[in-house]
């Protein structure tokens, strides 16, 4: 068996040589970029691929992005006269998972940009071998707040999102709490993710030195159904609030099981953009009714958002929004799509060259640019989420939800 | 069944209709319009055409082979019949598709699943055309059925190789970028998605060929006496693969490292889980305990963040490993007279609160909660640090050789033999004079131990942990690979990590239907293959036995921890 | 006697007695304490109580169908999770049919009998294929070798069900008669929590009239004492074998409605965790033993929604309901300590384990 592995691997070889020999030669493009360059042959296709949690628990969360990317795509069409191709890997939303898919893409240099990854665990992980690879990063969901911090070891050159930076989410939404809905006690939940951990943290925090008292600091199993239990001992602290910043599975739920918690029954119920999804009116059903959430402005855009991008998203995937997210990742490739237009350079017979350090200043340089979750700019470190954080309230049957704050 | 046999066009029929229904599943759950655009064969047919196609044939074989032996032009006949049954199964979904919305549930139902399924071609021809193709590929499983064997394996071998490298295309030409000259080379064969044409028919050929060639070989070599190897080969065998494994990391790049690695784990732990297992019988479904014990251990003693010790990963390694030691004998005392499924659940419980704890706010300040710990030491020697995967792919090598080798000692052992006597029948074991305390405790006490030191290594390589990781599914995979491989045996586990493990990262193409092929493979192999790829000798031994004799259920006794 | 009965206490009998006495009494003293502060009032630990035997109604469901399907052949049906995933996720769209028919409201009690319907049947196919296909042939097989093909067809089944509905949410639809409460007295107790309650007894009373007093169920219970002698005694083994996945699967599928009235949201992976659930509440019970489910399943459900409260609340220790598992499970190690055959499992382990 073994012996006809390689007697057939040598033939290949040989039969492969000759092939080469007669193939068209190719006139050599002088790359002077930092960290070299990628070259798109006539007839190609520009090689993106993600990094995103596609099977197990966590999965609609990456397949809803992956989603959003393909949207993207088929919205762009061609870049430059190529196809788009996109490949990936499955970063699992943990860190093993995230050095797999790492390793695995950084091994691949026909990658030109990577969308990834899911969870900001993975990211920490697979960000110095990505990066060292030479890819440009953009994430659509992390939101650890230490990925492009200045001078933190785990933000990399050429990494960029287009999610919100815990800090700043949490901060607004503790004020909206606060200086607009004048409550000045607030319980809050997590479930144990790395994103909703730290956003009620920075919320707590906020909240307190905004001169409020925080009531309890709950946690629940993200894949637990029963939350009765847990919010009846919460209302046992008479909170005027709860902020809940976690994902639309456990959301819809608690915001269900609220309504008939004694005690609870008129307690303002905010979630972040974790649950910033149709899923959360259809999983919540009439309970939807007056629920907050914080999340990048949408206002402008909504328009564009329903018109165009809903649309095209249930013609591909013959399903709404499975998750949140997805426009992120649409605008996450789009300004990808961007910065390779703005630096490639073309032969004559459509050949194509991106020089990375290029395409990662052409990211980080992203001023003002049109997406479906705001205008986004980037900063030096990247981030390029827009930086006004606004609060919606959910009504029923009405999606999305109507902006009340600031 | 035996008694009457049904009409074999009824026969055709079944089988027909049932490859029907598996095709349409494929269809349903999206694995055709998926794999709609990825050719095996640039510009001529596509993966997705082969998960459609390929029911057709297999159930018109299946078909064939039930209803044998027949004349030949009956067998044509049958696999047609079968075919066409299959394709109007198909047939039927996208004619209900034209006039019900399936997509309301189904949401891959989709106007380029019927695309595909009809050839793009206009409804009616399409449908056609669609059941033509099942006549067609009906009748041609027949044909196949009519070759020799001999034809049959080379064009079986064929065909599987152009699928399989087709479908290949972007792992093998990624690994192949860091052969330079060889790279640029192997690169020419594939178009941008699949083979060439012109490679495929190649490469169909050349595999043929040497698969025909290989077959005559071993027809006459089974007539010759086969001579007996000498002693030095053995050496020279055992040499050779020391030095490709020694090689491996180099040659096949960091993707096939970071494979190796994670294979490697499995093997530590699987080797460990063997212990407790497929030695001595109890059934741990909290395995991954043990590897949180170690990790965190090793988290919790190098990483500055905590801010509590910062030790070398050498330093920190022997009180991981007491840890874990430990934690084996906590587990294992309560345990003691629990047998079965009652053992099965607790351990299964105990995994659930090491996670749990490791998860929770309450013991933040100690292990990192939710946001795990991070900056965790990696292994140096001298002055070298180990920390890319393919350095680390030698500690994981040294690792499992040390450990294979103490489980292998350890099986024939005096404790080792007194684990078996266990697993067979716990109170007659207890009524030849074994302690049972202390035997229990040996085995989850070493099974603890392999566990924690992958735990440790899994650390260092990560530099970090969370909770996250040290989920339930993580002691299902070493159960099901060390089952794979065969229950108790040593080589097994090896067998059985490099199928599961290495297997669903190979398959990226498949994406998100990795698991369901898992799934379906690991239900496959148990059907196939119960007693393991790679099983014991002594339970081959015994598997032998029930042959002759059937009335006392051994089969039902062995690795049955209750030992009954 | 006494000197006798020193005599054959060991140290690990000590250590092991040590180590459920530190939970019994760390269990104590936390709801010492808990009960000390009065944070909670009395109507919030009766909300609570109901809270819990509503899940421990569900999971008793569930745990009827590993019970029966240990019973007779003394594997653990690790796919039952996705059994009773299936049927519940495919009557979601029944459901909605009903509501876009206008049925729903108009005729509550036949639309309820067609989703349980349709869930019991769909799931009840499921078992019953997965019988046939991955259990049947591995019956003379290792006994941990069936427990891989379940593990194997619980992976497959999941994400053939991803597969074929999609992986996002699907919500279910709110009857307008069950939303609300009634009033027992001073108590307040929620329709749909009472109708899983009270679903949850009904059904275990009738399979356990099933399995007691029926031909059926006098063939299950002699195929699950042997197998030989049942099939000499006239018994289609494969057939009784073949029912009994039926009924559990049944079961499943109406447990699967109970929990969407409670927690009205399907997707692909609601089985796993209530399936873990159930799972663990059949050996609570003691495995093989019906009634024996039900009270590990109550159990189980009131310690996940009293136990967090009452143990760790007092204790100080933060957000207690992340570690309702944990309490659950180490209650779960404390009652095994003491009765190494769970609750009510005497009989069957003596015999047979």
């Amino acid at each position: 068996m073994k012996k006809s592995i390689f007697t057939i691997l040598a033939l290949i070889v040989v039969a492969s040589m000759v092939l080469a020999a007669c193939g068209p030669k190719v006139v050599p493009f002088e790359c002077t970029d930092a960290i070299g360059c990628v070259d798109v042959a006539p007839g190609e296709p520009i090689h993106i691929a993600y990094a995103l949690v596609i099977s197990g628990a966590d999965e609609t969360l990456g397949v809803d992005s992956r989603n959003g990317i393909e949207v993207a795509m088929a919205l762009k069409g061609q870049l430059l006269g190529h196809d788009v191709q996109l490949t990936g890997e499955d970063d699992g939303c943990s860190a093993e998972g995230g050095q797999a898919a790492g390793t695995k893409l950084a091994a691949d240099p026909t990658i030109v940009a990577v969308i990834g990854t899911s969870c900001s665990s993975a990211a920490r992980v697979a960000l110095p071998l990505l990066s060292g690879a030479g890819f440009s990063v953009v994430s659509p969901s992390n939101t650890a707040p230490d990925l492009t911090l200045e001078g933190n070891e785990n933000n990399w050159p050429g990494y960029l999102r287009t999610a919100h930076s815990d800090l700043h989410q949490g901060a607004a939404a503790a004020r909206f709490a606060f200086e607009s809905l004048k409550v000045t006690k607030a319980a809050t939940i997590h479930d144990g993710s790395l994103y909703a951990e730290k956003l009620q943290e920075v919320f707590a925090n906020s909240f307190v030195e905004l001169g409020g008292t925080i009531t309890a600091q709950e946690a629940v199993d993200p894949n637990g159904t029963d939350f009765k239990s847990a919010l009846t001992s919460i209302a046992a602290g008479e909170p005027e609030m709860i902020y809940y910043p976690i994902f639309v599975k456990a959301g819809s739920l608690i915001t269900r099981q609220a309504k008939e918690v004694p005690g609870l029954e008129t307690t303002y119920l905010m979630g972040a953009d974790g649950m910033f999804s149709p899923d959360v009116v259809e999983g919540a059903g009439e309970a939807v009714e007056g629920l907050y959430v914080s999340s990048p402005d949408l206002a402008a855009f909504a328009a564009e958002y329903q018109s165009v991008f809903l649309p095209k998203y249930e013609e591909l995937f013959g399903t709404q929004p499975i998750s949140i997210f997805h426009a992120h990742a649409h605008d996450a490739a789009m300004i990808i799509f961007a910065a390779i237009e703005k630096v490639a350079v073309q032969d004559e017979d459509g050949t194509l060259h991106i020089g990375r350090q290029a395409l990662r200043d052409a990211l980080y340089a992203t001023a003002d640019f049109k997406g479906l979750t705001g205008n986004l700019t980037c900063s030096p470190t990247g981030d390029c989420a827009n930086p006004v954080i606004a609060a919606y309230q959910y009504h029923v049957g009405e999606y999305p939800p109507t902006k009340v704050w600031p | 069944m035996q008694t009457q046999t049904p009409s074999p066009w009824k026969q055709a029929t079944r089988y027909g209709l049932i490859g029907g229904a598996v095709a349409i599943l494929m269809s349903l759950v999206g694995m055709v319009a998926t794999f709609g655009q990825r050719y095996i064969v640039s510009g001529i047919f596509t993966m997705g055409q082969v998960m459609f196609l390929t029911p057709i044939l297999i159930f018109a074989y299946m078909t064939i082979r039930r209803t044998a032996p027949q004349p030949i032009n009956k067998v044509i006949l049958l696999g047609a019949l079968s075919g066409l049954s299959t394709s109007g199964v198909m047939a039927a979904l996208v004619l209900t598709g034209q006039f019900l919305n399936l997509r309301a549930m189904f949401p891959n139902a989709s106007p380029e699943l019927y695309g595909i399924l009809t050839f793009n071609q206009e409804s009616a021809l399409g449908l056609l055309l669609l059941l033509g193709t099942g006549l067609v590929i009906g009748g041609i499983a027949g044909g196949i059925y009519l070759l020799s064997p001999r034809m049959r394996s080379t064009l079986l071998q064929a065909t599987t190789w152009v699928v399989l490298v087709g479908l290949l295309r972007d792992l093998i030409v990624t690994v192949s970028y860091r052969w330079g000259f060889l790279g640029n080379a192997v690169k020419a064969l594939f178009a941008i998605s699949g083979l060439t044409p012109l490679s495929a028919v190649i490469l169909f050929i050349l595999v043929g060929a040497v698969q025909y060639w290989r077959l005559e070989r071993k027809q006459s070599a089974a007539s010759r006496p086969t001579t007996n190897q000498k002693p030095y080969t053995r050496w020279l065998k055992l040499g050779g693969s020391a030095l490709i494994l020694i090689l491996l990391p180099p040659v096949l790049g960091i993707f096939f490292s970071e494979i190796l690695d994670n294979v490697g784990m499995y093997i530590l732990m699987g080797l460990g889980l063997n212990i407790v297992v497929g030695f001595a019988g109890l059934l741990d479904l909290g395995y991954v305990a043990f590897f949180a014990i170690g990790a965190y251990t090793m988290g919790v003693l190098t990483s500055p963040e905590l801010g509590f010790f910062s030790l070398t990963y050498w330093e920190a390694l022997p009180f991981a490993m007491l840890a874990c030691v430990l934690a084996g004998i906590f587990l294992g005392l309560p345990v003691l007279k629990m047998r079965g499924d009652y053992l099965a659940i607790v351990t299964l419980g105990f995994g659930e609160i090491v996670r749990l704890l490791a998860l929770s706010d309450w013991l933040r300040p100690w292990l990192g909660g939710t946001q795990g710990i991070q900056r965790i030491a990696q292994p140096r020697i001298g002055d070298f640090l180990l920390n890319t995967q393919q350095e680390l792919y030698y500690l994981f090598l040294i690792g499992i050789g040390i450990v294979a080798f103490i489980a292998w000692r350890l099986k024939d052992s005096r404790i080792g033999r007194a684990w078996m006597a266990l697993r067979e029948d716990e109170d007659v074991a207890m009524a030849m004079g074994i302690n049972h305390v202390s035997t229990k405790l040996m085995a989850f006490a070493v099974g603890a131990l392999f566990s924690g030191v992958a735990g440790t290594i899994f650390a260092a390589k990560l530099t970090s942990v969370y909770p996250h990781s040290m989920n339930f599914l993580v002691s299902i995979n070493v159960l099901c690979l060390i089952i794979i491989g065969g229950m108790g045996s040593i080589p097994g586990v090896f067998v059985g990590s490099l199928v599961l493990i290495a297997s669903p990262d190979l398959l990226r193409e498949f994406a998100e239907f990795r698991y369901l092929a898992y799934g379906a493979l690991l239900v496959a192999m148990m059907l196939t293959k119960p007693e393991g790829l790679w099983p014991e000798a002594r339970r081959k031994l015994e598997l032998h036995e029930d042959e002759f004799d059937s009335g006392q259920e051994p089969l039902m006794a062995m690795g049955n921890p209750d030992g009954r | 006697m006494f000197r006798n009965w020193m005599q054959r206490i060991t140290l690990t009998d000590v250590v092991i007695w040590a180590i459920g006495l530190a939970i019994l009494i760390g269990v104590i003293w936390g709801s010492i304490v808990t009960l000390g502060t009065g944070k909670y009032s009395t109507a919030t630990w009766i909300d609570l109580t109901l809270i819990g035997l509503a899940l421990g109604g569900v999971y008793a469901l569930i745990a009827l169908g590993y019970t029966l399907v240990y019973g007779i052949l003394r594997m653990i049906n690790f796919a039952h999770s996705e059994v009773f995933m299936s049927g519940p996720f495919t009557a979601t769209f029944a459901a909605w049919a009903l509501v876009g028919a206008g049925w729903w409201n108009k005729y509550p009690i036949l639309s309820l009998l067609i989703v349980l319907g349709v869930s019991a049947v769909v799931s009840s196919i499921i078992a019953v294929l997965l019988e046939r296909i991955a259990y049947r042939p591995l019956r003379t097989a290792p006994r941990l070798v069936p427990l891989i093909t379940a593990i194997g067809a619980s992976f497959f089944l999941q994400y053939v069900f991803r597969g074929l509905y999609g992986s996002g949410l699907k919500g279910y639809p709110e009857m307008t008669i069950l939303q609300g409460f009634w009033m027992l007295g001073s108590i307040r107790v929620f329709k749909t929590q009472a109708v899983a309650i009270v679903g949850a007894v009904i059904m275990m009373l009738i399979l356990y009239g099933i399995v007691q007093w029926t031909k059926l169920g006098k063939a299950m219970r002699s195929v699950s004492e042997n197998k030989e002698v049942a099939a000499l005694m006239g018994i289609d083994v494969d057939k009784t074998i073949s029912r009994t996945f039926a009924i559990g699967g049944a079961a499943a599928g109406m447990a699967g409605i109970l929990y969407l009235l409670l927690f009205p949201v399907a997707h692909f992976f609601m089985g796993f965790f209530p399936g873990l659930k159930a799972f663990t509440a059949a050996v609570l019970g003691g495995i093989g033993n019906v009634p024996g489910a039900f009270l590990g399943a109550m159990m189980l459900g009131l310690l996940e929604s009293v136990g967090p409260s009452l143990f760790l609340d007092g204790l100080g220790i933060p957000a207690p309901y992340q570690l309702k598992d944990a309490i659950a499970f180490s209650v779960l190690v404390l009652i095994l300590i003491f009765r190494p055959t769970g609750i009510l499992g005497e009989r069957l382990a003596q015999a047979k384990a």
